[in-house]
């Protein structure tokens, strides 16, 4: 291009979502979405331009390329012909297609986890089910001649649950979700879910408060991939490393973490909550080792700045909608299985705590600091799992926690969650298997 | 009438009959700028407008709602948002207590909630803020060794509603913003801090302020270390107390308490906090950036008090969740924008100012823990069983004084102990985006986890 790193791209987003909750037994908020619309960007030298309108028209097109162009205030002008290669457009993973789906039968779903639920005892005091999908369609097309679009289907399907008792209530939640059509849910996924949700609200019920200071940890599988996502996935996203504002920057080739570490992010992974066959920037979703036995191995990348280093993108430039810029995101995170044996880590921690499930977290990736909730845990005493705990979050800094991982199983499974950044969301997964660490703080209320 | 008023009276044409039709119209246009290293990073414009539709279709056993939302405002996207609405009604259960709002008689407060300046502001001089807060925030102190993002973003948003129950309503709102995070570093591990300024227009905004609020809490954490675990009053600054306050809030909806999710349920009249702490939800107070005439349900908005000295007085209603508590709409509909469906909810909440300031704060509590940021608030408090456990960052007191700095600290007791654990309220009111104003509190008998 004329003047170096000038760089346009239209991503064109056409969405349609569904929902509906079930709350004690009544069917309501029964909702239909739909939403349509082009992001445009133009990029000249360090600034980027973006405008974004629902005006499809050519009238309309222009206008937001004109707004989002606005930023190269200087020269530029003339007009320069840009030969697209053939679309490569992608399907979607759905059988059933959300729009093939008899209400009927998502609200029979929804009363049959409401069952199951209360099916668990008489403290079960309020059910709440939420079924919501969405089908996705973009376009990408970008100066360089990329021309990709994919069809992205996504259902997720979530319990709520409360137990009462004499002190007071307690919850319980689980999430089904993938990048699949309705054939993800099943009578038995749900009823499993629910039972699962309201189980944990009633073990609850007996729940002391957790305690407060420095303990090791064993994080049973599939709940603590959030763990790695705070810990460390955030501040390996390149934009925070190019700026500087990553406790990682500058550690590629060094060992960062315990050799039992091998972390890896993963949008190939068919069907889980981050999958993608194309990132929001048209890149293909790949398989990206972050982490291999201890020792820092790349970054993720977008396109824009994987550009700017001569480098190719990890596929993971990700956006809310068409109305939000890409960024680095991570799509499915995971730590690769070890060969200890579940149980006998738990056997062989004298005292500690048992996260069975996590429910979110933050980081702060200049610091490192970093918290996670445990929204299922008990407290370990002789080796063995005892009375369960109340809420809290534990809170640790990334790389000296991940020192700490001692012990990695091998009943590896994922979870789906929502990661938000800079004020966007997106479905990702995390995962790992029961592991443990030597020592995290945790952030309770006994004294 | 506003145009987006006519819009919305348009689609209501479309009725049919045996079934109501309420309609939300809502249209924005947001500029948003993002300076690094002295040059625009980041420019964004951007308009956007579009609708939700409801569906009430009255039964033998009740009424039946559907809903249905698109992203433009084109009659095909009307078109097919109707028979969406219409056919989820039908799979709706009967419920005898759901309905739309209707005129209460209760008059709307006149408001004046924007400034012409944010749409006459040259986009210039607004780049110029945010390239002038990333310049003095990196000339502020040589310890400053990494602006992260400094940020310049205005909004215009617009809404009417209007629905065949008798709601004519519209309302619009300004706003800008700057913020800005800084990294400082003298040697030892990065600390960060953040500043912000908001008004309803770009003139309102005190960039120095700013600037200088993210350096001073940067660089007054260097040196951060974990302490030992111990328990004491924990001080909130402003900023963390209205994060508190809002919490508080969400507990204090009627939707809550009707869908047997806050500990406030059945406590009407008992004493939940101590007796100097009062909290009102006041939308029709100008000072609040979130500020409104109308709630999302289209009824005026009104001063509420939800905790008076100490009593719990009151919980927000919108009209379906008042009614399922046997009363009436407290003109508190909030909704999350077209996609959202109404519920009740706070969004301008205010703890009474107390008589002292917070250096008065500190000398009375002594020794303590101030706090002056949260992490993982999502996380760490669950608003159903009460249990509260945050990630802070902040300095600890020390005779009266604030002291060092600590990190990697957890802060932790119940929302019900905290809010009878109110030991001083302070004069300091400041006003925040977001759904609550804050000051300084001081609250007892709180765990710190550190080593």
């Amino acid at each position: 291009m004329a003047r170096g790193g000038e760089f346009a791209e239209v991503f064109v987003e056409d969405r349609t979502t569904s929902s509906a909750m079930l709350d004690q037994r009544r069917v309501e908020q029964l909702s239909s979405g739909h939403e349509r619309g082009a992001g445009i960007r133009v990029v000249v030298g360090e600034t980027t331009g973006f405008a974004h309108t629902a005006d499809l028209s050519e009238s309309g097109l222009l206008a937001a390329a004109r707004a989002a162009a606005a930023v190269a205030r200087e020269g530029g002008g003339g007009v320069r012909e840009i030969a697209l290669g053939p679309l490569r457009d992608h399907q979607s993973l759905a059988t059933i297609q959300p729009d093939e789906v008899d209400k009927r039968r998502k609200i029979e779903l929804m009363n049959h986890a409401d069952d199951a639920a209360r099916s668990e005892g008489s403290s079960i005091t309020q059910v709440q089910v939420a079924l919501g999908d969405s089908a996705r369609h973009f376009l990408v097309a970008n100066s360089d001649g990329l021309f990709s679009g994919d069809h992205q289907v996504r259902t997720r399907f979530n319990v709520s649950c409360i137990a009462t008792g004499d002190a007071g209530m307690q919850t319980g939640y689980r999430p089904i979700a993938g990048t699949r059509g309705f054939e993800l849910l099943s009578p038995e996924a749900v009823s499993e879910a629910a039972r699962g949700a309201a189980r944990q609200a009633i073990t609850k019920l007996d729940a002391r408060p957790a305690p407060s200071g420095d303990l090791p940890v064993v994080l049973a599988g599939g709940s603590g991939g959030i763990l790695f996502h705070e810990a460390c996935g955030h501040g390996l996203e390149a934009d925070a490393i190019l700026k500087q504002a990553s406790v990682y920057a500058g550690k590629v080739g060094q060992l960062v973490a315990s050799p039992l570490v091998t972390l890896v992010d993963d949008g190939t992974v068919e069907g889980e909550w981050g999958y993608l066959a194309i990132d929001d920037e048209g890149r293909p979703g790949a398989r990206n080792v972050l982490i291999e036995n201890g020792v820092l191995t790349d970054y993720m990348w977008d396109y824009l700045r994987s550009r700017k280093e001569g480098r190719l993108s990890s596929g993971n430039g990700r956006r809310q909608s068409y109305q939000h810029l890409p960024m680095v995101r991570m799509t499915n995170t995971y730590l690769l299985e070890g060969d200890s044996d579940a149980d006998e880590i738990v056997a062989q921690t004298p005292y500690g705590v048992y996260v069975a499930q996590l429910g979110g977290g933050q980081v702060n990736t200049a610091t490192g600091d970093f918290v996670f909730g445990m929204t299922a845990a008990f407290m370990i005493e002789d080796g063995k799992i005892t009375a369960p705990l109340r809420d809290c979050n534990l809170i640790g800094n990334g790389p000296d926690v991940l020192q700490r991982v001692d012990a990695v199983a091998s009943d590896f499974s994922m979870t789906p969650g929502t990661c938000g950044k800079n004020g966007q969301s997106v479905p990702v997964g995390t995962g790992q298997a029961t592991m443990r660490l030597t020592g995290v703080t945790i952030g309770g209320a006994a004294a | 009438m506003s145009e987006l008023l006519e819009r919305a009276e348009r689609i209501l044409g479309f009725v049919e009959g045996g079934e109501e039709i309420e309609v939300y119209v809502a249209s924005g246009v947001d500029t948003e700028v993002q300076s690094y290293q002295g040059e625009i990073e980041e420019l964004t414009t951007s308009s956007s407008s579009g609708f939700g539709i409801r569906i009430l279709n009255d039964t033998a056993g009740g009424a039946r709602v559907g809903t249905a939302w698109a992203g433009s405002l084109d009659d095909e996207a009307i078109e097919k948002a109707l028979r969406e609405a219409r056919d989820n009604a039908t799979f709706a259960t009967e419920d005898e207590f759901v309905a739309f709002a209707g005129p209460d008689g209760v008059d709307a407060v006149a408001l004046t909630l924007t400034d012409d300046a944010v749409a006459s502001t040259p986009l210039d001089e607004k780049i110029a803020m945010a390239i002038e807060l990333e310049r003095l925030v990196r000339s502020g102190d040589t310890r400053i060794r990494q602006v992260d993002s400094a940020n310049y973003s205005d909004y215009i948003a617009e809404a009417a509603i209007a629905s065949t129950t008798g709601i004519r309503a519209s309302y619009a709102r300004t706003g800008a913003f700057v913020s800005v995070e800084a990294i400082a570093n003298d040697g030892g591990d990065d600390q960060t801090g953040w500043g912000l300024s908001a008004g309803r227009a770009p003139g309102e905004l005190d960039v120095e302020k700013a600037a200088g609020d993210a350096i001073r809490r940067a660089t007054r954490m260097l040196g951060a270390v974990k302490p030992k675990s111990f328990k004491c009053t924990a001080v909130f600054d402003p900023r963390t107390a209205a994060t508190l306050f809002a919490i508080i809030g969400g507990a204090l909806s009627g939707e809550a308490v009707v869908r047997g999710r806050s500990f406030f349920a059945n406590r009407l009249g008992e004493i939940v906090a101590a007796s100097s702490f009062t909290l009102l939800e006041d939308p029709t107070d100008p000072r609040h950036f979130s500020a409104s005439v109308y709630d999302g349900e289209g009824l005026a908005c009104r001063r509420n008090v939800l905790i008076e000295h100490g009593e719990l007085k009151a919980f927000v209603y919108d009209t379906v969740s008042a009614r399922r508590a046997g009363t009436v709409s407290t003109g508190s509909a909030v909704r999350g924008g077209i996609a959202g469906s109404p519920s009740a909810g706070c969004r301008a909440l205010q703890s009474a100012p107390g008589d002292i300031d917070q250096a008065e704060i500190l000398r009375r509590v002594g020794n303590g823990i101030f706090v002056e940021s949260l992490i993982g608030v999502h996380s760490g408090v669950n608003p159903v069983s009460g249990d509260f456990s945050v990630g802070v960052t902040g300095l600890m007191i020390r005779d009266g004084q604030l002291a060092e700095p600590v990190r990697e600290v957890t802060v932790a007791s119940t929302l019900q102990r905290m809010l009878l654990d109110v030991a001083h309220v302070g004069d300091d009111v400041e006003w925040l985006p977001g759904s609550a104003a804050g000051q300084t509190v001081a609250i007892d008998n709180i765990a710190v986890s550190g080593t």
